[in-house]
């Protein structure tokens, strides 16, 4: 894992590579803005409850303290008015990373970010753009009921002109973020807020491990970026090639080492643009795919990465290409753990991949 | 590009980004809040022109006095019966919000709201209205359900997401649906109810029939598009509904400045709407039956709608997930120069005579029981996260009318899953 790391990151003339930090996801992605802030005069933060409060997650903690308020400030509670003014920052030149509080909750935003933010440069012709990156919690496993656990993440893939991009670890986030926000191109960057805090199994009867057991906790506490559109393969394998992101990266390894299967797993770090030569490769070496997303099922981004494979991997299949995913229903509370696509869906779906 | 045009003579223009009074650890001051005497606003009459009632957007309508007395043209001079009853259910909410609370804290439950300081501008407005008129609430307004007979049980079956739980356990805690009390399902969603409650008031005019509509929702919510779609709709339609904001000063961390109070009032909201707004304190349990009343008899009579805010505190955190300290002054809820609204019944009760100290100690030990019998019923039925809650095919009910062939099977491969998981 390591190497790959290393393989991606793209350290700064100056930036301190071996002063490193012990972080969990939220700390990661609080330096992230941190270190953006210091770099660039034009980076502000903004949202509900981010300000003097540091956010209902804690990832703005200290940012306005130390960056002062009109650099960091809470906002009222319009998400319409959040992304909108962000926009309107953008073409004066600024460079706004606001949060939606939950991805829940982006919706009243939907028609800035779909008409406008998306649009600026190509219906100007590149004379305006929206160089922002909306972060948001996104995902369950919290017992969050149907409004703060939903995964989005595919209504803004399909929408022509907006990046997506999912970290599934503290390395991942920081850096992710930070080309986020250096991209001069609107960014979706969702945060699988299950594993703010530890790398979730889905295993959720057991103990929770928390981010410092794990390498990828040891964050550089200064500038790199991890480049949008590049995957990283968190397993080798020969045997099948599982694609996932955010929390579901955890969950697939996990299950993956309990079934002793040779399972290849890549993480996509960025949905939209996709890094489509690693997924090409892999299958082609292994000659089968499973797809794993918590999102409902039907047109979630499973379907795109589906098709792709089957378009570009026909010749190299030996079994159909399977998707696991949550079901098509609202994100029910009590039956949480009966919705989420745990380990024994997954395992069906290995066993059934493997079968042929 | 962070430096603009700088035009030499002109001055750098600068951000005003809001400042709560107090923040954690400071002394708190609440002399700029203007408190009227009770008693000192007009009442006009309910078929009055919006712009000849612009005061009462501005002003502060109270009825009880320093001395505990109902005093003026809004005292709503209610029987004495209905006083106690209002006083009662607005104690059995809050022995209900800290029971709850506590059994969040146990482990029985994900999440709890209290609506502790802001009993009244639920009990009271529910009271004033009819049993079978409209209510489209927000999270905060189970002081509704109290006043209209839910039973408690029914309430703790939905906050344990359990077995009993008669909306199958997929709601978040405390997010009911009623429609037998004409109660609707409340939303996570800031704000959608808004436009919901006009929509329903227009239907109930579009079909001549007499039932109004009411909605709630914060004053942090007010920023929200919903809000002032839903303004626009009742002032264009006069869609008989009653809109209130319940304005508690905190938005989770976020203070009344920012959703716009240090510029206006929320009832003032309703000025450039043309539609009646009134500025109650809702800490005065008089003070907001009087209100609702007055919007509901214009509502009745097709005079339109009325914005009513409630000058209140969010006496507690958030919700559970919530430390207020983190962000506020603790000493602001002692403060709080409006007091405490059961506090303030009760005290009227005791000078009219009809209530004392005695009985309302006992009151609140027999509703502490009433609650807790309850409880001990509801966990019958098991809490969150112990195995009773509702079976799996409930997940997949719901979404359609009909079960469509993709759900039936992810039915059918969740009952697998189950059967793998679980084998016997
Ligand atoms: C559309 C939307 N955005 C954000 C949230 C998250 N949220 C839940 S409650 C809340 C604060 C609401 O404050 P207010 O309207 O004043 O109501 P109060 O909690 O004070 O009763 C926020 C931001 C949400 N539920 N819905
Ligand atoms: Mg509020």
């Amino acid at each position: 894992m390591a190497e790959v790391m290393q393989d991606n990151a793209t350290s700064e003339a100056g930036s301190d590579e071996a002063a490193t930090k012990t972080m969990n996801m939220i700390e990661a992605i609080n330096s992230a803005m941190d270190v953006m802030m210091e770099r660039d005069p034009d980076v502000v933060v903004m949202g509900e409850d981010v300000g003097y409060f540091g956010g209902v997650f804690r990832c703005t903690a200290g940012l306005q303290a130390k960056y002062g308020k009109t650099r960091v400030f809470d906002t009222p509670i319009s998400e319409c008015g959040i992304v909108g003014v962000a926009v309107g920052m953008g073409a004066y030149g600024l460079r706004p990373v606001p949060e939606i509080q939950f991805a829940d909750y982006i919706y009243p935003g939907i028609d800035q970010l779909i008409s406008e933010a998306a649009r600026l440069r190509y219906r100007s012709a590149g004379e305006f753009i929206a160089p922002i990156t909306v972060r948001s919690p996104f995902g369950g496993g919290i017992f969050g009921g149907q409004t703060h656990s939903q995964s989005p993440e595919s209504l803004f893939t399909h929408v022509s002109g907006l990046k997506t991009v999912i970290p599934s670890t503290p390395y991942d986030a920081k850096g992710l973020l930070i080309s986020a926000i250096e991209d001069n191109d609107p960014v979706i960057f969702f945060e699988p807020k299950r594993i703010y805090n530890g790398p979730f199994t889905g295993y959720y009867d057991r103990p929770v491990e928390p981010w410092s057991k794990h390498a990828a906790s040891k964050v550089p506490t200064g500038h790199y970026r991890i480049p949008l559109g590049k995957a990283n393969i968190v397993r080798a394998g020969e045997a099948l090639t599982i694609l996932a992101y955010g929390t579901m990266v955890h969950v697939a390894k996990a299950v993956v080492e309990a079934n002793g299967v040779d399972a290849e797993v890549i993480d996509l770090r960025t949905l939209l643009p996709l890094d489509i030569e690693t997924i090409e490769a892999s299958v082609k070496k292994t000659g089968r795919c499973l797809i794993i997303h918590e999102a409902t099922r039907t047109s979630g981004f499973g379907a795109e990465l589906s098709a792709l494979v089957q378009e570009r991997c026909f010749y190299h299949l030996e079994a159909p290409v399977e998707r696991v995913t949550g079901f098509d229903t609202p994100y029910p509370h009590s039956l949480e753990w009966a919705y989420f696509p745990g380990p024994i869906r997954i395992g069906r779906a290995i066993a059934k991949i493997m079968k042929d | 590009m962070a430096d603009g045009p700088l035009r030499s003579n002109q001055q750098p223009l600068a951000l005003h980004v809001p400042e709560p009074r107090s923040r954690p650890g400071d002394p708190v001051d609440f002399s700029d809040v203007v408190v009227p005497a009770a008693g000192s606003m007009a009442r006009p009459d309910e078929a009055v022109s919006p712009h000849e009632m612009r005061d009462l957007s501005f002003g502060l309508v109270r009825v009880l006095d320093d001395e505990h007395r109902a005093v003026g043209a809004w005292d709503p001079r209610l029987p004495h019966e209905t006083l106690l009853k209002m006083l009662r259910t607005m104690a059995l909410t809050r022995a209900f919000d800290e029971r709850l609370y506590r059994a969040q804290r146990q482990g029985k439950t994900s999440f709890y709201m209290k609506c502790t300081g802001e009993e009244a501008t639920s009990v009271a407005a529910a009271a004033a209205m009819q049993g079978d008129d409209m209510v489209f609430p927000s999270y905060r307004q189970q002081g509704i359900l109290m006043w209209r007979g839910y039973a408690l049980t029914e309430m703790i079956n939905q906050i344990y997401s359990n077995r009993g739980d008669k909306l199958k356990g997929r709601q978040l805690p405390i997010m009911y649906s009623v429609p037998e009390l004409s109660f609707f399902t409340i939303s996570g969603n800031l704000a959608t109810q808004y436009p919901q409650a006009v929509g329903w008031a227009m239907a109930s005019a579009i079909k001549g029939d007499t039932r109004i509509a009411s909605c709630w929702c914060g004053e942090g919510s007010t920023a929200e598009g919903d809000f002032h779609s839903a303004m626009t709709f009742a002032s264009v339609y006069n869609a008989p509904t009653i809109l209130n904001v319940v304005n508690n000063q905190w938005a989770i961390s976020s203070f009344s400045g920012f959703a716009g109070a240090e510029r206006t009032t929320f009832a003032a909201r309703a000025i450039g709407y043309g539609i009646a707004g009134l500025r109650v304190d809702g800490n005065d349990a008089l003070a907001v039956y009087a209100a609702t009343q007055w919007a509901a008899e214009r509502a009745r009579s097709n005079k339109g709608p009325t914005l009513i805010e409630h000058f209140t505190y969010r006496a507690e955190g958030h919700s559970t997930s919530d430390d207020p300290s983190a962000y506020r002054s603790a000493q602001e809820s002692a403060e709080w120069p409006l007091g405490d609204p059961i506090y303030r019944l009760k005290q009227h009760c005791i000078a009219l005579g009809i209530w004392d100290d005695e009985r309302h100690a006992a009151m609140d030990l027999e509703l502490a029981e009433m609650v807790k019998a309850a409880t001990k019923e509801a966990e019958k039925n098991g809490v969150l996260g112990h195995g009773m809650h509702q079976p799996f095919e409930t997940m997949f009910e719901d979404v359609f009318e009909e079960l469509p062939w993709h759900l039936q099977e992810q039915m059918a491969q969740a009952l697998e899953e189950r059967a793998a998981k679980w084998p016997k």
